[in-house]
This record gives C-alpha cells, structure tokens and sequence, in this order.
C-alpha cells in the first residue's frame, strides 16, 4: 500500500513539474525569441529605475520580445538566490541571471553552468573599453564568464565638513598616520572617530578588507587571495593591530546599528569618518543631503599615501549554459555592455559605468569623480562583495570578524588564524 | 466478543473505515516530511559542499565529524543551549506565575487572559526588529532603549550592553523570547487548572490542607501533564529559533544558532552537504525532546 502510494507521489510531483517546465519555456524554434527570463534583485529606488532604463534601450533594440524578470514574479523575495541556485542545478536556468562579478561565480564556473563569453567581448570591443585590470580579474584561466553593468568603489572616505572644521580636520588624511591623527583630533572634539556598524557583521569586515589593503598596499593584498601573501605573517599582523586601533575610536552601540544608521551618525556630526562603498552617497542624496556641505568624500588613506587604488564591486549578468531563449540573453549582454545600457543603468543607481568611454556629462559630481580614478587608478577588488572571494570565503571571512568584534576586538593571534581559515574554506 | 467478530465478516466499509479520507494527508507526509528527511539524510552524506562540486560522491559522516571540529558550529551550540535554558525557565516561571494570580478567578479575567495573550499574535521577525532598538547596547548619555528607562528610574546600575557582549548575547536574545511566549504558557496552565476538579481543594480543605499544601500536594501533581507539555512546546520551539535572531542581530556571529547557521551553510555558502548534517543535527535534537513525550502520552492514554 505504501509502496504503491509512494509511487503515486511521485508521479504526481512528476506531472505537476513537467507542466510547469512546459509552462516557462516556450517552444524556441524561432529566430527571434519571443520572452526572456531574468534573474535580478534591483527591485526597487534607483536600483529598479536604472534597471528600467536598461530594459527600455532593449525592448528598442528588440520590441517582439517580452521580458520576464523571475526573481519578481517568482515572489520568492529572500529566496530568490536559493531559487536560482536549485534552477542552476536542475539545468532549468534562466535566461541571464544578476551576480557579483569576480570570484562570486566560482562555483558555477567550476561546474560549466556558464557560458564562455570571451568571444563576446572581443566582438563588442569590450576588451578594449572596460579597464585592464578589470578585464585580468574577470578572467578565469583565459575565459570570462559574466559582463559587468556597474561599478561600486568599496574604499571611500566619508566624512562631515561642520564636524571635521570643528574638530580641526583641515585636509583628507592620505596615509594611516595622518588618518589616525584625525582620529584623535574627532575624540578630542568630543565626537567618535569612526562610525561602525555591526548588526550582521559585514559592514566591520567592510573595513577591515579596507585596512588590509591600506597597510599591505596593492600587491600584497591581491597576494592574500592567490596565496602568495600570508594571513598569519607580520604584515597582516600589522593589519590587524591598525584595525584594532580604528575600532578602538568608534561609537558605542555599533553592533545595533546598520550601515544606514552608522552613516546618519557621519552626516549628524556624531561621528568623524565613514568607511562605506559609494551605495552610501546615493542614499544621502535619497535623503536630500547634498554632497560638499553635508557630506564629503576621499578616497580611503592607504600607508604610503599612494591613494591612487580602487578597490571596486560590480554587479554583472551572465548567460547560462542551456538558457532557453539563448539569442535574447546574448542581445540583453550586449545591451549590459554597451555605452548606451551602462549610461542608461548607472546614474540612476548612482554607480560608474565599467567602461572606460562612458558619457560623463550624465553622472552627478562624485560619480564623475570617481569615474575618472577608475580609469587610471590601480584596480583592486573587494573580498566582502564577492570580486577577489567566493561565497564559502566571504561567509567565512564575516563570521571571523563578527567574533572579534563581539569579542571585543582583542584576539588578533586568532582573527588571523580565523582568516587564514577562511581562505582556506574558500580554496575547498 | 472476538469470537462474534470473527464468525461475522465486517463490511467492507466498516473495514476500511475513513482510510480513503486519510490517503492524502498519508501521501503528502509521506512525501514532503518523511521522504524529504530522507532526502536530506542523503545529502547529508555527500561531498556536495560547494556548486563547484563535479562529481557527488558518498563520504559517510565525514560532514557530521567536520562539524564538531567546526568553531562556528561549536558556538552556535553552546549558543542554543544558554538560549534554551533561560528561554524555557523564564517562560516557565513567569507564564506560571501569571496564571496563579489568575486561577483564583478574579475580576476580569477574560480580559488579562486575551491581554498577556496578545504577544503571542505579533511574528517574531516584527518583534525582533522592535526589540533590535530596545536592547540597545549604549549605556551613560547615549543610551537609548531599555538602557534608558533603566537610567531614567534610577536603575542605571542595571544598564547593560544587552546582545552586543559576547557572554551575555543569548540571554538578552531570550527576553524578547520570554516576553513573547509567557502569556501563552499561562494559558496552558490556566487550563491546566481549570481541569483539576473543584471537588479535590475542597476535600484538602475539609481535611485541614494548608493553601500552600493544596497547591503542593493537590494541585501541582495534577498539572503535570500540563508541565510537560509546556516543556516540550517550549523546547522545540527555542531549538528552532531562527526569525527571532534574524530579526534581531542578522545572521551576526556573537547570536547565531544551529538554526541560523543552517541557513547560512546552505543558502548563502550553497555548501548544502554541510547544511543538511546541521538540518538532522537539529532534527535528531528537537526528536529526543518530543518522543519520551509521545511515549508518556501513548502510554497513559492506553490506561484510559
């Protein structure tokens, strides 16, 4: 009987995804496709109005074809990775699917669920106008797997002009030292030197991805993520007690706040300086604050005053292996690679465009700013948004921090052997 | 009588009953718990520990050996169990304490019934953001929250960092816990009581039964059953304490539980061999807590 029962589920469940695969993927026989599926979080503010844009410049290019965002009409919300992810495995992809460029999509190149689009970037001149560095972090033993729409500069430094006059801050610190002797001069004035925010431990390990790559410099911190720099050697000790130090100045109570919260205590004057990513000046301006008198910005201090290092994010689409509606995908990358798409996208995320040849004119202050660093800066990416770590690492690397900062940041010998963990968890 | 049985078939229908009507239900459990337990016992076994994984072989318990060597693990245990404790006996105590101030039959009753209740009715991921601004962690001039009011009627000796210290993380977490649950444990007692016969107190009154002896002799034995329903609920509950945390402190490291970090193995890391060997962890746990239950359960009603 229960056999028999048993057998009847499954033909059930058999039937009822049978249908629905039917159901998604029409019948492709045809030259143009007539929907494609995507996969993407930007549902809503400046995000999904950037989205917008890019979706407006495709449907030009293609108007018979509807477009389909799955994560949104799934309504699977939080879920909407899992969903992915357990797609992926089914090989019942979507047609492009939204990640972070860079180590992030470790997995899924490692099991061939992506498509090589090298051929993609030579044909389009990509190679040529996304920065070389880019390109070299992006490649993955000579292929490269997704193309970037955005570019979020992760090492910036924050502060409030009233605040740093009153506390006699007068220029951007440009080395460690001078960074923490502003950091005396915001205690001395009676505020914290630095805002922290704790609550889900990311926006700490944020800025200890910063000091790293301040107190090691470039090469070394790119050492740290081929193995050629060690986590338990002197210089990230050095690290780590600089951290300890900078976490020494910040605000009581961090680790209720999130990084919203720790930036209003920046733009407040409750707290000198803000290591965040550039998501923080769109969310002011969101706020009506106006950059210049409510908030200004640096590029984050490195050791030897070299500040000329960008450590950069990106979010970046990507075309599946066995995407059912495989000519709309390549159409929407191109429209995600293109001048058009990337200007269309990006000043209303309040991000740069990863090309080199991007039409200023339409980006705010900041943005012009930095766009301009991104093309002749030394690229370097960022371990906690998924560029120089995969999943396994990041996730590791977050729990690390979180334990030293609960811990009340005092176990340096075992954050370093916690990192080095993660390194490794990330390798298995 | 048995011999009457079977020297008359029963019909058919009486034979099979309402099995027809319990075929579904069957099915599903079948399928979605028990097959699925299965399912994840199996992944359990393998080395998928990562989408980068090509080949899914059997590793035996390899992923349950890793987890003992596994700090996070470890932490998130012991983090389960300090929550347990004070959660369990503080929801205990006070939901008992409630529903003896009410027991007595008082003025009003229905309406503190339904008032300490009501906690019961707002998501534990509502809450925990609401209880993410009372437990602040400042204390002296910034405080703001439960530190605050503690300042503001002289109790400012009390003011503490609440879940942002690493000893104390669990404890403060339970609070809102407590807080949420008591009024539902005084209810489950509150019945318990109204079960127990009028007619019991007042033959341990005619028999010179002092109101403490009552409650002692009489009245607690007979709750028992209650107490350990109570128990069981509470437990199993506080083993799956997920939205709470989430709610409160993200999936942050000092808060975290075998609950949250299953979530984090498998859904953030895809290191679904990993997540599943939490998953059974959890799920070995919440059984040896509620099946000496069904057994008592099984056990006194055969005697009825």
């Amino acid at each position: 009987m229960r056999k028999g029962s048993f057998r009847l589920v499954a033909a059930a469940v058999a039937i009822a995804l049978g249908v629905s695969a039917c159901g998604s993927s029409s019948d492709d026989a045809a030259k143009t496709d007539t929907e494609f599926e995507i996969f993407t979080w930007w549902a809503s503010g400046g995000e999904a109005a950037g989205l917008q844009g890019m979706i407006d410049v495709f449907t030009a290019q293609n108007p018979d074809t509807e477009f389909i965002n799955a994560a949104i009409a799934g309504g699977a919300g939080v879920n909407a990775k899992a969903v992915l992810t357990s797609r992926l495995e089914a090989d019942n992809p979507p047609d492009s699917f939204q990640a972070h460029a860079g180590m992030e999509l470790d997995g899924y190149v490692k099991t061939g669920k992506l498509e090589d689009l090298t051929s993609l970037y030579e044909s389009e001149g990509w190679d040529k106008v996304f920065p070389s560095d880019l390109i070299k972090t992006l490649t993955v033993d000579g292929k490269i797997y997704s193309v970037p729409v955005n570019i979020h500069r992760a090492n910036v430094l924050w502060w409030n002009p009233g605040a740093a006059a009153k506390a006699g801050v007068t220029a951007a610190p440009k080395t460690l030292d001078e960074f923490m002797g502003a950091l005396d001069k915001f205690k001395k004035s009676g505020i914290d030197g630095i805002a922290l925010a704790g609550k889900g431990d990311w926006a700490i390990a944020h800025l200890l991805d910063w000091v790293l790559l301040a107190t090691l410099g470039p090469d070394k911190f790119d050492g740290l993520f081929n193995g050629s720099t060690s986590w338990t050697g002197p210089e990230v000790a050095e690290a780590l007690k600089n951290f300890q130090k900078i976490l020494s100045y910040g605000n009581k109570g961090a680790a209720n706040l999130d990084w919203p919260d720790a930036g209003r205590l920046v733009t407040q004057g409750k707290a000198g300086f803000f290591i965040m990513g550039d998501w923080a000046s769109a969310q002011w301006q969101s706020d009506g604050l106006k950059l210049g008198t409510d908030y200004t910005w640096a590029p984050a201090p490195m050791k030897d005053g070299n500040v000329a290092v960008y450590q950069w994010l990106s979010d970046s689409f990507t075309l599946p292996v066995g995407a059912p509606h495989r000519n709309a995908a390549i159409a929407w990358l191109k429209v995600c690679g293109s001048k058009a798409g990337q200007d269309a996208f990006n000043p209303k995320k309040g991000s740069i465009s990863a090309r080199t040849d991007s039409d200023l004119s339409l980006y705010d202050d900041y943005l012009k700013a930095v766009a301009q660093q991104w093309k002749t800066d030394r690229l370097v990416g960022s371990t906690v948004h998924g560029v120089t770590g995969n999943n396994a690492l990041m996730a590791a690397y977050n729990s690390a921090v979180g334990k030293y900062f609960s811990g009340g940041f005092k176990d340096n010998a075992g954050l370093a052997k916690d990192l080095q963990a993660a390194y490794d968890a990330g390798k298995a | 009588m048995k011999s009457a049985v079977a020297s008359k078939p029963r019909p058919l229908r009486a034979r099979i009953g309402g099995l027809p009507f319990l075929i579904p239900s069957i099915l599903a459990m079948a399928f979605f718990v028990y097959g699925l337990i299965l399912w994840t016992l199996n992944m359990s076994l393998t080395n998928k520990n990562s989408v980068g994984v090509k080949e899914i072989k059997y590793v035996g318990f390899k992923n349950y050996s890793d987890l003992l060597s596994d700090v996070t693990f470890t932490h998130a245990f012991t983090n389960l169990v300090k929550f347990t404790v004070v959660f369990i006996l503080g929801a205990l105590i006070s939901g008992l304490i409630m529903a003896l101030l009410l027991e007595k039959g008082i003025k009003g009753e229905g309406f503190f019934r339904s008032f300490y209740l009501y906690p019961m009715a707002i998501s534990f991921i509502a809450m925990g953001t609401v209880f993410n601004w009372l437990l602040n962690s400042t204390t002296g001039e910034d405080a703001g929250g439960i530190n605050l009011l503690l300042q503001k009627v002289g109790l400012g000796f009390l003011q503490n960092p609440w879940y942002a210290s690493q000893s104390g993380a669990m404890y403060a977490i339970a609070i809102p816990a407590v807080w949420q649950v008591a009024g539902y444990v005084m209810a489950l007692f509150l019945a318990g009581f109204r079960g127990i016969s009028d007619d019991m107190r007042q033959a341990a009154r005619v028999d010179g039964a002092s109101e403490w002896q009552i409650y002692r002799l009489v009245l607690f034995p007979h709750l028992t059953p209650t107490f350990l329903t109570v128990v069981i609920i509470l437990g199993h509950m506080s083993m799956k304490v997920f939205d709470l945390i989430v709610g409160i402190n993200g999936k942050g490291f000092v808060t975290q539980t075998l609950a949250v970090y299953m979530w984090q193995a498998t859904f953030d890391n895809f290191d679904y061999a990993k997540g599943t060997a939490i998953a059974l962890v959890l799920l070995i746990m919440v059984a040896v807590l509620v099946l000496p239950y069904l057994r008592y359960v099984n056990k006194h009603e055969e005697f009825r």
